[in-house]
């Protein structure tokens, strides 16, 4: 399942966006940040715990179910109380929760988290990025993977000369996508993918802000 | 408008080029004493561009500079730092004040440098920058829109010949060469042997290639580069050969190794000529030449 993949921001970060924020209320969210342990219930205690250490009168908090969804402003309305004596909400959700949030509360928010990037859990605590959106997939020329995703500068050509024993320059902890690509194309036969050559790409495939609007037929 | 570089390449002699490094910040004297070294010693200079993404002056001033003191410049071109518009712009400029010879570089990525939040471009990529060039030399621009007045380069490119694994390098390779590479300055090479077998494969193709020479200057030198630097093997026996020579000499030995090895690449004419870098100490240049006998 495609996950959002977070990571709390340091102490000394969010004492700064909290400064003059004496009340807080606290929201955390079930789905992927519970997968992340970066703003589950543990999290979230353990969040109030701190907070309160700092001088901080925490007024309530709360794991949403699914912070991105459409029914938040509802699941947040039985907190009512807790949240109007709040001077913040401080959220523990992807960017998507965060700005779900604040487009249906009239009320100061603060991101807890930073979001890293989109993708999925590949092995037990072992999260990578998957999808870019670039809006211009080149998936069916690489043998599925993507090199605008997992190559560190979104080569289409072929690896650049820092690759490192099937490792990219920037981390041996990271694959070269094109190592992975092009043992994937060899295992299919289907190395010619990888001589055709690229033009450059279209940056632009969706222009940034996205948006799309589908017309009733 | 053929450039020099490009006669001494096609003159079928054994070309050596090297190459400078822009300083961080605007005194210039170490890089015009290192230009006034080489400049009639070498086929041409290479002027690195952000070299390890590291912010310096600009590789275009310094290729200006190579010109106005009586040099031959390759401007090297990362794809780091500038988008399509940019490096056109660049090479138009660079072509109208008679800079002819471009090598086009990836780049290395900003986390390895001194600006480790920068934004990293790679609009294009090496290869694509390569076609660029030969698409503006017909008159075009990369949107398909027609030029005012023309530019001419001697285009060039970089290879790995000691990679691993070695075939996703050898067909990005191959793709330079089909973009219209006419010279290739390949990574270090020390094992002499086994960039004879890279040889083996790359004559067939048109382009002329420069066996990359680095001044070995220490053991651990050799070892860092070995540990650190991709696709950079330096064999046990250079290593050992540093290793043993006397306190505060081993500068002199690396000198000998690079000489000896140029000299074998030349006797046994394994390609077109070497590119030699003394990253750091491009004063010693003559030196390794003379020690290979070339000047």
């Amino acid at each position: 399942m495609i996950r959002s993949i977070t990571q709390q921001k340091s102490e000394e970060e969010i004492l700064r966006l909290l400064e003059g924020l004496g009340r807080v209320f606290i929201i955390g969210c079930g789905t992927c940040v519970t997968l992340t342990h970066t703003g589950g219930e543990p999290e979230v205690e353990a969040m109030k715990e701190r907070l309160s250490d700092k001088g901080k009168l925490i007024t309530g908090g709360v794991v949403l179910p699914v912070a991105c969804d459409n029914l938040t402003g509802d699941a947040l309305s039985k907190y009512g109380q807790q949240i109007a004596q709040a001077d913040v909400l401080f959220i523990m959700t992807c960017a998507f929760g965060v700005q779900t949030v604040a487009r249906q509360l009239k009320k100061l928010v603060v991101p807890a988290l930073d979001t890293l990037f989109i993708g999925k859990e590949t092995a037990l605590g072992q999260f990578d990025e998957i999808c870019l959106q670039c809006g211009a997939c080149i998936l069916g020329e690489t043998g599925g993977i993507c090199p605008v995703t997992s190559c560190h500068k979104g080569l289409v050509n072929g690896p650049c000369g820092g690759t490192n024993n099937g490792k990219c320059e920037i981390d041996s902890a990271k694959d070269c996508a094109w190592t992975l690509i092009y043992n994937r194309l060899k295992d299919l036969g289907t190395l010619d993918a990888m001589r055709r050559f690229q033009q450059p790409r279209n940056h632009q495939g969706e222009p940034k802000p996205g948006k799309l609007v589908i017309s009733a037929s | 408008m053929v450039s020099s570089f490009k006669k001494a390449l096609e003159s079928g002699k054994f070309v050596v080029t090297s190459e400078v490094a822009p300083p961080k910040g605007t005194n210039l004297e170490k890089m015009v004493h290192h230009i006034e070294l080489l400049k009639d010693k070498v086929d041409a200079i290479n002027i690195t561009d952000h070299q390890s993404s590291v912010m310096r002056f600009p590789s275009l001033g310094g290729a200006l500079l190579i010109k106005e003191m009586g040099g031959e410049p390759i401007l090297q071109m990362t794809c780091r730092d500038r988008n399509r518009l940019a490096l056109q712009a660049d090479l138009l400029f660079a072509s109208s004040r008679g800079i002819h010879n471009v090598l086009c570089l990836t780049g290395d990525s900003v986390l390895l440098g001194d600006h480790k939040e920068a934004k990293s471009v790679f609009d294009l990529d090496s290869s694509q920058l390569l076609a660029a060039i030969r698409r503006l030399e017909r008159g075009k621009d990369l949107a398909g829109n027609d030029l005012d007045g023309g530019i001419s380069f001697c285009a060039g490119a970089i290879v790995t010949p000691e990679a691993n694994p070695l075939e996703p390098q050898l067909i990005k390779f191959e793709k330079k060469i089909e973009a219209g590479t006419e010279f290739i300055q390949t990574q270090a090479v020390y094992d002499l042997d086994r960039f004879k077998q890279f040889m083996d494969y790359a004559r067939q193709f048109p382009a002329k290639i420069l066996a990359g020479i680095i001044l070995l200057t220490s053991a651990p030198m050799a070892r860092f580069m070995n540990k650190n630097v991709a696709g950079v093997n330096v064999p046990q026996e250079p290593i050992d050969e540093m290793a043993s020579a006397p306190k505060g000499r081993a500068i002199e030995k690396g000198i000998e190794i690079a000489g000896r090895m140029i000299m074998r690449i030349q006797e046994e004419r394994m390609c077109d000529g070497v590119h030699i870098m003394a990253i750091g100490r491009e004063e010693l240049v003559p030196d390794i030449m003379a020690a290979a006998r070339l000047v």
